[in-house]
């Protein structure tokens, strides 16, 4: 942190400009000039909470992406289609069972299980072959994409939100000032706020575990260099279908989560592809503090834009790929 | 980075037949006569269903296909988004010249919309090319992926220009000489003619200074660098060739089709592409007008097919998924690749079975 400082001290005071003004325009009550320029704060905040929500699902996503990449260089372009598998299986296990968090469980060891099979049965073949690979999950995705319209059909699905979940939870963000001089709170929908804790929480376990643990430490070593770490008795076979099926799981516990925020259809799956896309470029390949940050920072693009911007939300999400890619092609927070 | 890369066959055939670099390969071949008299007289013996909805759409998906080749084959760089300039440039022409929708089209003549649309969307492939070249291999397929599908969310979005997810209708088509162009033959011809001239372009360059600096470029870039060559100057201007030649399909698309949505340039449809040019083969210019034909005659008879055979016969795609991960998996490089595994095996039988008479 200080060594950033030192380095680009006119970053850094850009930075601390920009969260400062951020921190003002989150806690304070806004002036009646402000609100006439750019809105009502609420419609603010809830833009802002609904894209830190959003790029929790999004690290969801990505974060799975991004580890199958950066252990074994294989670009799932197949991510999106296991995202909206795990939801199916997800609304397809609660609606019969009633259980929310039996859907969660059920599609991890679903989505996690199809991961399994993939990279025995098909990217262990062609280990290596960068492209062939992307090829196939290419082709995976079209045929699984079917597959799914050919059992589900084209309607929209919804996961019910479990009892306990619903409504609106007050926080204590003042949005306004009524003219008796009683402030009025922010309420929020509860479900969202949950989810968002429980990723961070996923979140900082896999940092934790990648970082602390020994089969984070084989994992972080395969990242470096796969070859040495096997030419060390590693049985990294074992270690690659290991990852694939986390990540691929964390891919289906998404698609639920999607599926209770939103709904599931098809393209969906497309849409999610292209999301962690951008977002581990935005972030870094292959590292997982760079998919949280381009989660947060794709989520917060995507929901300020479509409340400010309406028409052009798109183009947003598109220039920030751009403009990091112009700076720092390798990602905000790759090493390399 | 190329896919040809795994590809003992292609090393084996360029090492055996050297032909010398100034000729063109298709004057000593019979079977590119025949093709090329084929083509030509082919009003005579298809039917107008035939002809546009076949003929001329799988020329039109070659010519598209074969950009993505020329960037993949000689150039290593597999961007999945010639689909999007081709749609980019359809676009300009249905907004700069004359369509159903008035008051966003701005009513040019066509010899004045065409090229106008063709230099904007050659412009947009060389930007989204200058910025595919500052990554390598499999993140240039991520980010051109990007910038496709963000092109498609755009037009989606957008009801100024892209008149959002409606598109633009009744696109005029270019009526000149007292001929109408879009009518069954004399589109095809039209057709027919750019999906020449850009096969042989692409032909051409490729044993031109410059492509052969390209495919330096793809096999060593770091070795082309140190002998004084500019390697990214040499990936941008690959972009901007192919750019162009998808440019000038995507101008036939549109007066194809008189119409332009967002459907047209979904991701799907950009993967569709890359499956023409992986399926046809992406080492030879011939390649992607193959995939192109395979693609279209399934997508054409498919449902027939399947129906016939008492299966679903909205299976369609899951046909094509299933088609295009056979070809990945087994041959490197399309149906080309598995027509010259095929014929090497003949030869080599027939000349074992021959050289075992002359020595018996």
């Amino acid at each position: 942190m200080s060594r950033f400082v030192e380095r680009h001290p006119a970053w850094a005071l850009v930075t601390i400009i920009a969260v400062a003004v951020a921190l003002w325009l989150i806690f304070a009550v806004w002036p009646p000039g402000l609100e006439e320029a750019i809105g009502r704060k609420r419609v603010f905040l809830n833009a802002v909470f609904n894209g830190i929500t959003l790029g929790g699902l999004y690290f969801l996503v990505a974060s799975g992406f991004t580890l199958i990449f950066g252990l074994m260089r294989n670009v799932n372009l197949a991510h999106g289609s296991l995202y909206l598998f795990g939801g199916y299986v997800g609304y397809a296990i609660s609606s019969s069972t009633g259980s929310w968090i039996l859907g969660f469980v059920v599609a991890f060891i679903l989505t996690a299980l199809v991961g399994v099979l993939l990279q025995v049965i098909v990217f262990r073949r062609m280990e290596g072959q960068d492209l062939r690979q992307t090829m196939v999950t290419i082709g995976l995705s079209i045929v699984f994409a079917d597959l799914m319209l050919w059992a589900c059909g084209g309607d929209f699905y919804q996961i019910q939100t479990p009892n306990w979940l619903i409504g609106p939870i007050e926080l204590p963000l003042v949005t306004a000032i009524k003219s008796s001089g009683e402030p009025v709170y922010l309420r929020y929908p509860m479900v969202r706020l949950v989810i968002f804790i429980a990723s961070v929480i996923i979140g900082v376990a896999m940092w934790l575990a990648l970082n602390r643990t020994r089969i984070g430490m084989i994992i972080r070593a395969g990242v470096d260099d796969r070859d040495i770490l096997a030419a060390t008795g590693v049985r990294i076979q074992l270690v690659f279908v290991a990852v694939f099926a986390f990540g691929a799981g964390l891919a289906g516990i998404a698609g639920v989560v999607g599926g209770t925020f939103q709904s599931l259809s098809p393209g969906e799956d497309i849409r999610f592809l292209l999301a962690s896309l951008v977002v581990v470029i935005v972030g870094g390949m292959g590292s997982i503090p760079g998919a949280a940050l381009g989660a947060l920072i794709i989520g917060l693009a995507e929901q300020l834009g479509s409340v400010y911007i309406p028409t052009y939300a798109i183009v947003v999400t598109f220039l920030i790929m751009v403009l990091v890619l112009a700076i720092r092609p390798q990602g905000l927070l790759a090493r390399r | 980075m190329s896919l040809a890369h795994d590809a003992p066959v292609t090393v084996g055939r360029a090492t055996k037949t050297q032909r010398p670099a100034r000729t063109w390969p298709e004057i000593n071949n019979p079977a590119a006569w025949a093709v090329a008299a084929i083509l030509l007289i082919m009003p005579l013996i298809a039917s107008s269903f035939f002809l546009i909805e076949i003929f001329a759409t799988t020329l039109i998906l070659g010519t598209m296909a074969l950009s993505l080749m020329f960037l993949a084959g000689y150039g290593g760089m597999v961007s999945l988004m010639q689909l999007t300039i081709a749609g980019f440039s359809a676009y300009m022409v249905a907004v700069f010249g004359v369509s159903g929708n008035a008051n966003i089209s701005l009513g040019w003549p066509w010899w004045l919309a065409v090229p106008m649309a063709l230099a904007l969307a050659t412009a947009f492939g060389t930007l989204g090319g200058a910025l595919a070249v500052r990554t390598e291999g499999i993140y240039t397929i991520m980010i051109t992926l990007a910038i496709g599908a963000a092109f498609y969310y755009f037009t989606n979005q957008n009801w100024a220009i892209f008149n959002g997810h409606t598109g633009i209708n009744n696109v005029a088509t270019p009526r000149f000489w007292g001929v109408n162009w879009r009518a069954d033959i004399p589109f095809y011809y039209v057709v027919l003619a750019v999906a020449a001239l850009c096969y042989f372009a692409v032909e051409y360059v490729s044993r031109a200074p410059f492509g052969l600096a390209l495919q330096g470029v793809r096999d060593n870039p770091r070795r082309m660098a140190a002998l004084g060559f500019n390697v990214n100057a040499h990936r941008v201007a690959a972009y901007a060739f192919a750019s162009f030649v998808a440019a000038l399909a995507g101008v036939l698309q549109v007066w194809n089709y008189r119409q332009i949505s967002p459907g047209s340039v979904s991701v799907g449809a950009c993967i569709d592409v890359l499956i023409i040019a992986v399926v046809g083969g992406i080492t030879r210019p011939i390649g992607p007008y193959i995939g192109a034909l395979i693609f279209v005659l399934l997508r054409t008879f498919a449902l027939d097919f399947l129906v016939r055979l008492g299966l679903d016969g909205n299976r369609f795609r899951l046909l094509i998924g299933l088609g295009f991960l056979a070809i990945v998996f087994w041959s490197s490089d399309g149906v080309i690749g598995l027509w010259q595994r095929w014929r090497q095996h003949q030869r080599r039988e027939v000349g074992r079975a021959s050289g075992g008479g002359r020595h018996g």
